[in-house]
């Protein structure tokens, strides 16, 4: 049977046989117990390249997906505009098929262009070092919160989580810390703000993690923060969004000890929810305690500038059981994606971006909040917000959202009374650059009706 | 050779990309918020493109040539299975659409759920480990609570043969939990007197690479998952071998409670530079229920059973490990792959990568000590040391850039002094194996006659070797060409 993805001819295997010294290919399983051997698996047939693109596009056609500009929903996962350089980039096989760049005189291109990413979200975030990337923004907060705990030398074990941090982060971060006696306080008030939540700090505390924007895309004011969570001997923790800190001051700039983002707003498609993009940026303090690859700059023996991945005495291969973390695989590609967006949107694209979502969402609610019934922002009116904002409606959210549907081809918002009790019938609507008005405006229209 | 950094590329004015004009009315922007400068650099488009492509042009990926990084599965990537995870279906998708808007997505999860507890022999699987190591922790800490809820809080050891995977004992210390290791015997085996003498009350689990990291299979698998049973523990599988047994051999049959499959070795998703991947974790029947979440589900059984699928927590679920559905865009990759292969596509998988990588130990054991020299399965580890000579394995891997392929795995498994790692897959030719071997004897009658002709080399690549103490020591991470920003 002729094999595509196998190159081996009958004369192949059978000289290769020969030369290993067995007669046939099942003899080289020889050390697999027979009565275990060669199971038959009730796996669908093989089919042809052909079939299978034809298979692909009818899986992918039973998604109902609008029209590109008609989404509204956003709550961590964004559609924005991705520049074609982006993917001409990725599809080349030099870097997609490489893998970790152990050997870096063959492995220079991935390297410099993660040498330039930990160079642009330095940069973007505020913070002194970051690393090669995480998985997602939820396992770069968990790695964060790890980080802190360390650097308490596990000596505090309580870490204070603002509820406006993103519900699913704060799964993952329960999550990974299930097997440690560190405690997640602080979120379990819906409603708890800032002061709420400084008011908690102890010295058993090791972190507070504030998300800016957060969760509901507004601002809760950040001067001063730091001070008082450094007075407590704590580390202010911010989980951020890369898009907005092309216009907004970046948490670095307030003091953050630790910076966290999802990354996948950089030039990747949602993807229904992955591969996505952990951004994690720390002081250089930190540096030898900081989970994931590191790239940095050296010499060859002609004095020529190269890269190479860099204190991996951090790291598992290297230090096993007493490592910083276990992560190997990280989301490279990924952030080879957010290198090229940022190197060709640069300064003042991201910037225009930014503003884009900022004037397209606040025209957005300026809008709404004239619908009767509805109303934007109810719990905090007068707070600055970015690119998502709240809408109080009189119906459930799931009701709507089908109408928007149904009616007008749209995909509504958030539901936020999945994840936040008091906040039922409310809707968190994301506007970015990819919602041209005339979207927005059937939007309105479609929330108008949909709650007439 | 040296290519710019972005910074050194910028130029103040310049912009790679046109964004529409504001097109509603503009609202006050709060000042107080505001940074002065955003710290990115400035190119225009032709520039972005030019210096990424001289990037790619100084990177080496499986595309480029033979790729034996030993225990990564370097094989060749269907670039169909590309196309499908670009389809705007897919890609377009939002992970928090309602569950009847995104049919399609869901039923391919679903059919990839049932055919890695097909491959694998589990009762269960979920998709949302997003690497090998996540697979692992998420395993520990399902482990852990399975225990738990048993009242036997006091397991807190898990096993760890000495010639794992770092990740192994970096994910035991992440779950809480203390690492031992257990010595191999001198077939290469886990020591089964060594595992007897570790199975008590305190056992979590025994995590296992089968076959392991020496590329042989653990001829005592059975009696160690006995005696683990045996004392209460529970046996994890690392799946990063996985590719040898395709077709060949279900874990779960021989009694692994947990595994982790890697998609990006196995089923041939791209190894991105790095990542991402995706590690989803089968399941017994007993642990099935302590997945992580959500998994998918069709909506009725039976009769009632339409096809539709919605998401769900399993009922002991230790939570969530990501957001969302894990790594969704390698998981479409991986289904298209396995579609492509079927049974028995996967089994010949399986035969031709160990049947490469046997022809390949047959044709350097000579040159290349082998310490445990026996029939190997997808991989082997040889000494590069070649003849006895004074080279070192590192001299080695870099003067075989200078033949234009990718070196193995250096100094790993821990336990072979100057270990070669070699793992050639399956989709290499017998004419790519022989070059390779070729190759290699030169560079064995190099170590003898010029060892410093190997000791100076790489000699062909855009660098030469690179410095990497002084890498840690200076610590430049972050371009010094990147102006400081006031923020």
């Amino acid at each position: 049977m002729a094999m595509t993805y196998l190159p081996h001819t009958e004369a192949d295997r059978t000289a290769m046989l020969r030369a290993i010294g067995v007669a046939t290919p099942e003899e080289l399983f020889d050390d697999v117990p027979a009565a275990l051997r060669c199971p038959d698996l009730d796996l669908p047939p093989p089919c042809s390249e052909m079939e299978l693109a034809r298979e692909m596009r009818d899986l992918a056609g039973r998604n109902d997906i609008p029209e590109p500009g008609y989404c509204f929903l956003g709550a961590g996962a964004y559609h924005h505009y991705c520049p074609a350089t982006v993917d001409y980039v990725l599809q080349r096989g030099e870097f997609y098929s490489s893998y970790t760049p152990y050997q870096p005189e063959i492995s220079q291109g991935m390297l410099q262009a993660m040498f330039e990413y930990q160079s642009m979200i330095c940069r973007l975030t505020g913070m002194e070092v970051s690393n090669a990337s995480h998985y997602d923004g939820a396992t770069a907060l968990a790695e964060g919160v790890l980080l802190a705990l360390n650097a308490s030398k596990r000596s505090r074990t309580r870490v204070i989580v603002s509820p406006g941090v993103h519900p699913q982060y704060r799964n993952v971060v329960r999550t990974y810390l299930s097997g440690t006696d560190a405690e997640i306080i602080g979120d379990e008030a819906p409603q708890a703000d800032i002061e709420a939540l400084t008011a908690r700090l102890d010295d058993q505390t090791a972190a507070l993690v504030v998300q800016y924007p957060d969760f509901f895309g507004q601002f809760a004011p950040l001067d001063g923060l730091a001070d008082t969570v450094h007075a407590a001997g704590a580390l202010l923790i911010v989980v951020t969004d890369p898009i907005a800190l092309g216009l907004f001051r970046p948490p670095g700039a307030y003091g953050a000890d630790i910076v966290v983002a999802e990354g996948q707003s950089l030039g990747s498609p949602p993807s229904f929810g992955g591969p996505h993009l952990g951004v994690f940026a720390t002081r250089r303090a930190h540096v030898r305690n900081l989970a994931g690859r590191l790239v940095g700059e050296t010499v060859d023996p002609e004095g020529r500038r190269g890269y190479v991945l860099t204190l991996a005495t951090r790291e598992q291969h290297i230090r096993r059981a007493r490592a910083t973390s276990n992560i190997c695989t990280n989301a490279a590609l990924v952030a080879l994606a957010a290198t090229v967006y940022l190197a060709t949107l640069g300064k003042s694209g991201l910037k225009r971006v930014a503003e884009l979502c900022y004037h397209n969402s606040h025209y957005a609610a300026a809008r709404i909040a004239e619908l009767p019934g509805l109303s934007v922002n109810p719990q905090a009116p007068q707070r600055p917000f970015f690119q998502e904002f709240v809408v109080a409606l009189p119906r459930p959210v799931a009701e709507v959202n089908r109408a928007l549907r149904d009616g007008y081809g749209i995909t509504g918002g958030y539901d936020l009374g999945r994840d936040y009790p008091h906040l039922q019938h409310h809707m968190l609507l994301a506007v970015t650059e990819m919602n041209p008005r005339p979207a927005i405006d059937r939007l309105v229209d479609g929330l108008r009706h949909a709650n007439a | 050779m040296t290519e710019p950094t972005v910074y050194e590329l910028s130029a103040a004015g310049r912009c790679g990309l046109a964004l529409p004009e504001i097109a509603v009315p503009k609202t006050n922007l709060p000042e107080a918020l505001l940074r002065r400068d955003n710290g990115l650099p400035e190119l225009a488009q032709r520039d972005v493109v030019r210096h990424f492509l001289k990037l790619s042009q100084h990177n080496f990926g499986v595309d480029s040539g033979f790729y034996p990084l030993g225990s990564c599965t370097m094989k060749y990537n269907p670039k169909v299975c590309e196309d499908a995870a670009r389809l705007d279906g897919f890609a377009a998708s939002h992970p928090l659409q309602p569950p009847e808007t995104v049919q399609g997505n869901l039923a391919l999860m679903f059919e990839l759920q049932e055919s890695l507890k097909e491959i694998g022999g589990f009762a269960g699987v979920s998709l949302q480990p997003a690497a090998g190591a996540q697979g692992e922790l998420t395993a520990l800490l399902m482990m852990r609570a399975w225990h738990a809820d048993r009242g036997e809080t006091q397991r807190r050891q898990v096993l760890i043969p000495d010639s794992a995977h770092g990740t192994n004992p970096a994910s035991a210390t992440m779950a809480g939990l203390d690492a031992l290791e257990i010595p191999s015997d001198t077939r290469g085996n886990i020591d089964l007197e060594a595992l007897r003498a570790a199975c008590d009350e305190t056992v979590v689990a025994l995590m296992l690479t089968n076959p392991n990291t020496l590329g042989l299979f653990e001829e005592g698998i059975e009696a160690a998952i006995d005696l683990v049973h045996g004392c209460g523990g529970l046996v994890y599988g690392d799946g990063a071998n996985m590719n040898a047994l395709t077709g060949i051999a279900r874990p779960g049959d021989f009694g692994i409670d947990l595994m982790h499959y890697n998609l990006h070795k196995t089923f041939g998703t791209p190894h991105g530079g790095g990542g991402p991947g995706a590690g989803p974790l089968g399941a017994s029947a007993a642990l099935a229920d302590y997945l992580p979440g959500p998994i998918i589900a069709r909506c009725g059984e039976g009769a009632a059973d339409d096809g539709t699928c919605r998401p769900v927590m399993p009922a002991k679920s230790i939570g969530r490990m990501g957001t969302y559905f894990g790594n969704f865009g390698m998981l479409v990759r991986a289904y298209a792959y396995i579609r492509l292969h079927g049974t028995e596509g996967l089994r010949q998988n399986a035969i031709h990568a160990v049947l490469n990588a046997n022809y390949l130990r047959v044709q350097l054991a000579d040159r290349y000590p082998v310490p445990y020299d026996r029939r190997n399965m997808h991989e082997f580890v040889c000494e590069g040391r070649p003849d006895g000579s004074e080279v070192r394995a590192i001299d080695v891997s870099k003067r075989l850039m200078d033949y234009g392929f990718h070196p193995p795995t250096n100094y790993f498994p821990l336990i072979v002094a100057e270990a070669l790692m070699i793992e050639p897959t399956e989709t290499e030719s017998r004419e790519t194996l022989d070059a390779f071997a070729d190759a290699m004897r030169r560079i064995a009658d190099e170590a003898i006659g010029d060892p410093d002709l190997l000791r100076a080399a790489p000699h062909t690549t855009p660098v030469g070797r690179l410095d990497e103490v002084r890498a840690a020591k200076q610590l430049i991470l972050c371009d010094p060409a990147a102006p400081d920003t006031e923020d």
